[in-house]
C-alpha cells in the first residue's frame, strides 16, 4: 500500500519539504535544494542552493535578483517526468502568469498535486491550467470566500476603454502587479482592440521585455516620458500600467488629472477599493475565484486537500461539506504580492525641488 | 437600459471623488437612458424617490435560505456590509437568466406588490443581476443608496447636458414629480417649459464674495448697508397657495427637518435668512444647530432643546408680486413693512448696523465676538436680488479667524488630484498625561489653507519624517508646528480631545518652532462659547 503523503511531504518552518527527494517546494528562506512553482516573490526567493522550475521561472528568477538567484538552476518542461533520489517529479501548467506550473510528486505510488498560485481562466499570456489526479492536492486559497467570483475579463476591460472615451482629458494609470497582472492586462487591452501605446512604469519594464522574449506579443510599449516643463502634465487620453500604489508616489504628478484604476481580484469588495482610493476597479485576478476553487478541488478528486495560504477557513468548511478532509499548513511568508507601497526608489526623482522651509 | 445601466453609474458616482468627472457620469446617463428609466435613477439619486420597502432584515434572510450559514458569517466578517456580502455571494444563476428588470419595473413592482410576496418579488430579481446590479437593488429598495450626489450636482448636470443656465432648471425643478418626463421634454426642445404655477420653488439665491482690505477702503459708506453675518445655514423659505418649502443655500428641500418653522409658513411670501438655534433669545452656537440638519424625522426631545429660528434679511415675492428687481434699500422696506403686517412665528430681522466710515466697519467686525456672528455682511443699497455671486454687490467680511499653534500628528493622502499627496493632516495640542508629563491629544484634521509651495514642502517633510503607516495614513514625528486658523470651537464627544474646531485651515508653516513650544489645550477651551453648556 502506498505511503500517505503526511508520511513524506512534511511542514517545516522554510515551507514544504520532500524527505526523501530531500528538497522544498517554494521555500520561503534560502535552503539547499528547492522546486519553484513560478516567480512571484513570494514564492521564488533568491539564495536558494539548486532549483528546478520552468525555463520561464528561471528567466524571471534572473531577471529579477540576477545570475546569483541560485547556485545551480535546472529547467523542467511541463509535462516531462524527472527523477530524483526516487521521487516522480512533473511540472504542469497552473495558468497563473508565464511559466507558472504546480508541481506533482510522486513516491512509492502516493501522488501530491502542489498548485502553487493558479487560474481557470483562459490567459493570452500563459499556458492554460492542466488538472491532474492526486492523492492530496496541495492548493491556495486567496479568493477562498463565497463572495469572490471573478467577472469576465473582457468584460471589466471594457469598463476600461468605456472609461478613457468618457474622460478623454485625462490619463488612465491602471495598477497591476509587475508580473503576470500587468502583461495580461496589456493582452487583454489588444484583444480588446486597443491598439495605441501602451505606456509603462519603469518597473514594468523588464519584465514585459521577458514576456516579449518568451513569445508573448504585447505591442508598442513605451515609457512614460517627462512633462516638457516644470509643473506640466503628459499622457492624456492614454492608458499607464505601473505598479500597483504608483499614483501614491509622485512619480505620479507628471499624468494628466489621472483616473486611478486597479486591476485585482480584490477589487471585488467596493469598500476596499474605496479604502484605497481607487476611482476605477476592475476586477481581474490571477487567481482562482470560489466556485473555480472548489471545482478544482473535485477535479483533482484528492481525499484530501492541503490549503496553503489565503482563507483557508471557509474552503475547508465548504470541502467538508463535500466529504474531503482539510488541512491548513499555515505557510509563513505567503502574501498577494505588491500589496506593499510602491517604492518610492522608482521616484525617478519627479518631485519639483522643495521649496525652503517657509520663513514665518 | 436595465438596473445594470444604473448600477454603473451608481459605482461611477461612489468611486470617482472629482465633482466634474460626477458630473459628466450624470449627463452621460441623461444622454443615453430613456425615459423615464433616466428620471427615475435621477430621482433614486437625489433622494426624491425613496422607498424603504424591504428591511434589511428580509435582504438578510433571503441570503441565508440560499447560503451556508457558516460561509455567510466568514463572508460578513470580511465585507463588513450586509448588503454588499449578500449582494456578493447571492448563487449566481447558471445560463438561462431571465433578462434584467428596468428601474421602472422596480419601482412599479415595489408599489404594486404586497408586503408578504415582497420577498419572492425580490430574490426573483436578484436572480436575474449580476453583483454591481444586485448591490443596487437592495440598495434601492432598502432605502440605502448613499452615493455622494447632492441635488444640487443633479441639476448642474442636467444644465451642462441641456446647455442652459442652472437657474432655469432650479426655477422649474420643485414643481415636478419623477420620472420629470415634462422636464426632459422641455431640455431636450421637444415640450414647453414646464410651468411650475403655485408650486413653491426654489430661487437660486444672491451670494456675496469675500471683502479684501483694498475693497474697504473703496467703499463709500453712503451707498452700503451693513448686517451681521450669522453662524447658522442660509436658508430661503417659499410660502406659496401651492405649499410652503424650507430650502438649503444649495435648494435641498430641507422642510421635514424643521417642523417648528414650517409649521408658521401659512403666509405668501418668498423670504430670505438664516436658519438659527435661538434659545431665550439668544443665538446657540452653531454645533446647536448641527443636531437639527440631515434629519428626516424629529424628535420632539430635540425640537424642545434646539428650537430653530429664522432671522430673515431679504424678501424676494411679497405674495405673487417678484421684488427681485427693486434696490436693496426698497426690498428692505418691503420686508419690514411684510414682517409688521404679518408678524411672523419663529422668524425676526436681522437688524440694520449703522456706521459713518469704513473705519466703523472694522471697529463694529473687531468686536463682534459673539460665538452666533461670523463677521459682516455688506450689501449694496441700489443692488437689485441676482442668483449666484455678482461681484461688487454683496461682500462678506468675516472676522479675523483664531488661531493656534499645533503639532502635525498624522498624514493622510487625498484623492483624485491629490492622491499622490499628503495633504490632509491631522494635529494636536498639549495636555497633562497624568503622569507629571505631556502628551499630544488631536484635535482636528485641516486639508486647506496652505499654498501650492506649501503643500509640496509638506508632503516631502512628511515622506521624510513618518514613523508608521496605516493604509493611505502616515504618522509623522511629532517635530512640525503648523499655525491653524479656525471660526470657533466647541464641545465634541467624538474626538478624543472632547473639542471640535470649526473649520480648520492651514494659516503657516511654523518649521522654526520647536514643538514643545506648540500650544496647550487651554488654549482653545478658552474659546469655548460661553452658553455652552446650556443645552446638556
Amino acid at each position: 500500500m502506498a505511503p500517505h503523503p503526511g508520511t513524506w511531504l512534511k511542514v517545516t518552518p522554510q515551507g514544504l519539504y520532500c524527505e526523501p527527494g530531500g528538497f522544498f517546494v517554494d521555500p520561503a528562506r534560502p535552503v539547499p535544494r528547492a522546486v519553484l512553482t513560478h516567480g512571484h516573490a513570494d514564492h521564488a526567493r533568491a539564495g536558494h542552493g539548486a532549483v528546478l522550475a520552468t525555463a520561464e521561472t528561471l528567466d524571471i528568477l534572473r531577471t529579477r535578483h540576477g545570475e546569483g538567484a541560485a547556485r545551480v538552476m535546472q529547467a523542467a518542461p511541463c509535462g516531462r517526468t524527472l527523477k530524483h533520489n526516487g521521487v516522480r517529479i512533473t511540472l504542469l501548467p497552473a495558468g497563473h502568469v508565464l511559466g507558472s506550473a504546480q508541481v506533482l510528486l510522486e513516491w512509492r505510488g502516493s501522488r501530491v498535486l502542489i498548485s502553487g498560485d493558479y487560474k481557470r481562466r483562459p490567459d493570452p499570456t500563459c499556458a492554460p491550467y492542466e488538472p491532474a489526479q492526486a492523492d492530496v492536492f496541495v492548493t491556495e486559497a486567496t479568493f477562498a470566500l463565497p463572495v469572490f467570483r471573478h467577472p469576465d475579463a473582457a468584460g471589466e476591460v471594457a469598463r476600461l476603454c468605456a472609461s478613457v472615451a468618457r474622460f478623454p482629458g485625462r490619463c488612465h494609470l491602471l495598477g497591476a502587479y509587475a508580473l503576470g497582472k500587468a502583461q495580461r492586462m496589456i493582452a487583454l487591452l489588444r484583444q480588446a482592440g486597443w491598439d495605441r501605446p501602451i505606456y509603462l512604469h519603469g518597473a514594468l519594464q523588464r519584465l514585459c521585455d521577458l514576456y516579449g522574449r518568451h513569445g508573448v506579443a504585447l505591442g508598442e510599449l513605451r515609457p512614460v516620458p517627462a512633462p516638457a516643463k516644470r509643473g506640466g502634465t503628459v499622457l492624456a487620453g492614454e492608458i499607464v500600467i505601473a505598479p500597483p500604489s504608483a499614483e501614491a508616489t509622485p512619480w505620479a504628478r507628471r499624468l494628466a488629472d489621472p483616473v486611478v484604476a486597479v486591476a485585482s481580484g480584490w477589487m471585488r469588495v467596493r469598500q476596499r477599493a474605496k479604502a484605497r482610493g481607487v476611482e476605477l476597479p476592475l476586477v481581474v485576478s490571477d487567481h482562482a475565484d470560489w466556485d473555480e476553487l472548489l471545482a478544482t478541488c473535485a477535479e483533482v478528486g484528492a481525499p484530501e486537500v492541503w490549503v496553503t495560504h489565503g482563507r483557508e477557513d471557509a474552503l475547508i468548511h465548504a470541502l467538508a461539506q463535500r466529504g474531503i478532509r482539510g488541512r491548513a499548513l499555515h505557510l509563513v511568508g505567503r502574501g498577494e504580492e505588491g500589496e506593499a507601497e510602491a517604492p518610492e526608489a522608482a521616484d525617478e526623482a519627479a518631485a519639483p525641488d522643495a521649496p525652503a522651509p517657509p520663513v514665518p | 437600459m436595465s438596473l445594470s445601466a444604473f448600477a454603473a453609474l451608481l459605482e461611477g458616482l461612489l468611486f470617482t471623488p472629482a465633482r466634474t468627472a460626477k458630473l459628466a457620469l450624470l449627463r452621460e446617463w441623461f444622454a443615453t437612458q430613456p425615459d423615464p428609466e433616466r428620471g427615475l435613477g435621477l430621482a433614486a439619486l437625489t433622494g426624491e424617490l425613496s422607498f424603504a420597502a424591504a428591511k434589511a432584515g428580509m435582504i438578510r434572510e433571503l441570503a441565508a435560505a440560499r447560503t451556508d450559514p457558516v460561509l455567510f458569517a466568514l463572508s460578513y466578517d470580511y465585507v463588513g456590509d450586509l448588503a454588499e456580502t449578500v449582494a456578493l455571494l447571492w448563487p449566481e444563476q447558471r445560463g438561462g437568466k431571465a433578462s434584467p428588470p428596468l428601474v421602472s419595473e422596480v419601482v412599479a413592482g415595489l408599489a404594486a406588490t404586497p408586503k408578504p410576496a415582497l420577498p419572492g418579488l425580490i430574490a426573483g430579481w436578484l436572480d436575474t443581476l449580476e453583483a454591481g446590479a444586485r448591490l443596487a437593488l437592495i440598495k434601492l429598495v432598502t432605502g440605502g443608496l448613499r452615493v455622494g450626489a447632492s441635488g444640487r450636482l443633479a441639476k448642474v448636470a442636467l444644465a451642462e447636458w441641456a446647455g442652459r443656465p442652472v437657474e432655469e432648471v432650479e426655477e422649474v425643478w420643485h414643481g415636478l414629480e419623477p420620472p420629470y418626463l415634462p422636464l426632459f421634454a422641455w431640455l431636450e426642445g421637444r415640450g414647453p417649459r414646464p410651468d411650475p404655477g403655485t408650486a413653491p420653488v426654489f430661487r437660486p439665491p444672491m451670494l456675496a464674495h469675500p471683502l479684501e482690505e483694498e475693497d474697504l477702503a473703496a467703499l463709500d459708506p453712503r451707498d452700503w448697508r451693513a448686517e451681521w453675518k450669522w453662524d447658522g445655514i442660509r436658508v430661503q423659505i417659499a410660502a406659496t397657495p401651492g405649499g410652503a418649502r424650507i430650502f438649503s443655500r444649495s435648494g435641498e428641500d430641507i422642510t421635514a427637518a424643521f417642523p417648528d418653522i414650517a409649521e408658521h409658513l401659512g403666509f405668501h411670501a418668498v423670504l430670505d435668512g438664516e436658519l438659527l438655534v435661538l434659545r431665550g433669545g439668544e443665538v446657540a452656537p452653531f454645533g446647536d444647530l448641527q443636531q437639527r440638519l440631515n434629519r428626516r424625522a424629529v424628535p420632539p426631545r430635540l425640537l424642545r432643546d434646539y428650537p430653530a429660528h429664522v432671522r430673515l434679511y431679504d424678501i424676494l415675492f411679497d405674495g405673487a408680486e417678484d421684488l427681485r428687481a427693486l434696490p436693496t434699500d426698497a426690498r428692505r422696506a418691503r420686508l419690514e413693512a411684510w414682517f409688521a403686517r404679518v408678524s411672523p412665528q419663529r422668524m425676526d430681522l436681522s437688524p440694520l448696523i449703522p456706521f459713518d466710515t469704513p473705519e466703523d466697519l472694522a471697529r463694529i467686525r473687531e468686536g463682534a465676538r459673539a460665538a452666533a456672528i461670523e463677521g459682516l455682511m455688506l450689501k449694496r443699497a441700489d443692488a437689485p436680488y441676482v442668483a449666484g455671486r455678482v461681484k461688487g454687490l454683496w461682500w462678506k467680511w468675516k472676522r479675523a479667524p483664531l488661531t493656534v499653534d499645533a503639532v502635525l500628528m498624522y498624514a493622510q493622502r487625498g484623492h483624485g488630484k491629490r492622491s499622490s499627496v499628503y495633504s490632509d493632516y491631522t494635529f494636536g495640542l498639549w495636555r497633562p498625561d497624568g503622569a507629571g508629563g505631556e502628551e499630544l491629544v488631536p484635535v482636528g484634521k485641516a486639508y486647506s489653507g496652505y499654498t501650492d509651495a506649501e503643500l509640496a514642502w509638506l508632503d516631502r517633510w512628511i515622506r521624510e519624517h513618518t514613523v508608521a503607516r496605516f493604509g493611505p495614513v502616515r504618522e509623522v514625528e511629532k517635530a512640525l508646528v503648523l499655525e491653524v486658523a479656525f471660526d470657533g470651537v466647541q464641545r465634541s464627544s467624538r474626538h478624543r480631545s472632547g473639542l471640535a474646531l470649526r473649520f480648520p485651515r492651514i494659516a503657516r508653516l511654523r518649521a522654526d518652532k520647536p514643538a514643545a513650544e506648540a500650544d496647550r489645550i487651554a488654549a482653545l477651551e478658552r474659546w469655548l462659547p460661553a452658553e455652552e453648556g446650556a443645552a446638556g
